[in-house]
């Protein structure tokens, strides 16, 4: 266990804890939006259990774009990227495992809050479950495929918002099987295939996304 | 292949063989706009359900068609970027991208009004407006993140991994999206076997469809000469150009 890539997650994962704020705050926005919506809507049980689902991950995916933004910033000013690009460890590994990392600290704790979140939008049991499935396979989408755009706009000096705009069409098709597979929990039918969808997303992205993060990164040193 | 694909990697003979494409594309969209749209909207006759409404078609499904078509397009262009390193690749995606946005939103605007009449509202989140929808902010993603850089050859790069992005996700989405809602009638003239759509609608329609190809044609390449200019606006032979046109 004493590979580079292991300390590299070693010291990503010290990093943040040294800034515990920075990744609470995005778990507070997460939150707070959520918040928005009964007040928003109206607090009636039957209206917020239908767009409950479809909340939370409209939430997730908001929150996940702010704390992404961060995700390469400080290792590609301080030249930390470059470094591991000379060094010979593989730069798609190393910032897979960045991204895996990230991941661990900005969302998995939206996920840990989304019991609550399950009792503020009136979800059933079996809703929770189900939209709990959609979350952990379906937030390192979110990260995997994010994680191109941010190495792509990291070099620039204003790109958040630019961030998504690129990220959000790209994020559609997860939103709509999430909330499919949700929708079909409500009744009790099978909701296997849907996730199996997703499940094939995500082993996609895996297989993928690494590559073109590092390639994105190459660009963005040019 | 490479032999003879390679010389128009240099931004002088891209701009040739603008120039020489050019009268081609333009006498095809003037062609096809004409006959298609002035037979389609004047001659063919009334659809026996949705009456003279239904000559929309005529603008929407040309615009609809190529709209998706226009972004493999462009996505294909960065591609070739990507691999062989060549600016002019980047050049023409960057040309092709307003004109593909422009076909999305003229497929929606004309899609809105079509659906006033037959569906009761202008706007309806079905499959392929929502789809359609989804392609023009992927479109202007792209521009977006092009126009955020300075070095425009780096801006090309960046522009050209978010097309192979979104290009990989354009069927993902048409899939997703079309399962998730529809209320869109079928396609009418792509159906195996014997196409439903009367053969007095149908030949004006391919007509103005190959119009619609020439004016996309006759756009990029107009606008893939400006962009040439442009950006080799210090090269002696753009001098030399602009100064014998001057003359």
């Amino acid at each position: 266990m004493n590979g580079p890539l292991w300390s590299i997650f070693k010291r990503d994962w010290t990093l943040a804890m040294r800034q515990k704020s920075e990744f609470v705050q995005p778990l507070i926005f997460f939150v707070l939006v959520i918040t928005l919506f009964p007040i928003g809507v109206g607090p009636g049980l039957e209206i917020l259990q239908k767009i409950g689902p479809g909340v939370i991950w409209v939430a997730g995916i908001l929150s996940a774009l702010l704390g992404m933004e961060k995700l390469f910033r400080d290792d590609f000013n301080d030249g930390f990227l470059e470094q591991v690009q000379l060094s010979g460890v593989s730069l798609s590994a190393a910032m897979f495992i960045k991204v895996f990392c990230h991941w661990l600290l900005f969302i998995v704790p939206l996920v840990v809050v989304s019991p609550l979140l399950a009792l503020f939008l009136n979800l059933t049991m079996a809703m929770y479950w189900a939209l709990l499935a959609t979350l952990l396979l379906g937030t390192p989408i979110l990260s995997l495929v994010g994680a191109i755009a941010v190495a792509l706009t990291v070099g620039l000096q204003r790109g958040g918002i630019l961030l998504s705009l690129i990220l959000i069409p790209v994020f559609i098709p997860l939103l709509i099987f999430a909330t499919s597979v949700v929708d079909a929990a409500v009744f009790g039918l099978n909701y296997w295939p849907q996730l199996a969808i997703i499940g094939a997303m995500l082993s996609a992205t895996v297989a993928v996304t690494p590559f073109a993060m590092s390639y994105a990164i190459k660009v963005s040193h040019h | 292949m490479f032999k003879w694909l390679d010389p128009y990697a240099k931004t002088e003979r891209a701009y040739k063989l603008c120039d020489d494409l050019l009268p081609y594309f333009i006498s095809a969209s003037v062609l096809g706009l004409c006959v298609g749209l002035i037979w389609g909207l004047a001659f063919a006759p009334p659809d026996y359900q949705q009456g003279d409404s239904f000559r929309i078609i005529y603008i929407h499904v040309p615009s609809a068609v190529l709209a998706m078509g226009t972004y493999v397009a462009m996505a294909t262009a960065g591609f070739v970027g990507l691999v062989w390193q060549w600016k002019t690749a980047y050049m023409s995606m960057m040309a092709i991208a307003p004109v593909g946005a422009l076909m999305t939103f003229i497929s929606l605007f004309t899609g809105a009004a079509w659906g006033k009449p037959m569906w009761g509202t202008w706007w309806v989140w079905d499959a392929r407006l929502t789809s359609q929808l989804i392609l023009l902010f992927l479109y202007f993603g792209v521009m977006a993140l092009y126009a955020a850089f300075n070095d425009k050859q780096q801006a090309g790069k960046a522009a050209a991994v978010i097309a192979l992005v979104g290009v990989i996700n354009i069927p993902i989405i048409h899939y997703s999206v079309e399962w998730w809602n529809t209320l869109h009638q079928g396609s009418t003239i792509t159906k195996v076997g014997r196409p439903s759509i009367a053969p007095a609608m149908k030949w004006p329609l391919l007509v103005s469809i190959m119009g619609f190809i020439g004016l996309i044609g006759t756009l990029v390449l107009m606008q893939l000469k400006n962009i040439i200019l442009e950006r080799e606006a210090q090269r002696p032979w753009v001098r030399t150009l602009l100064e014998k046109e001057t003359d």
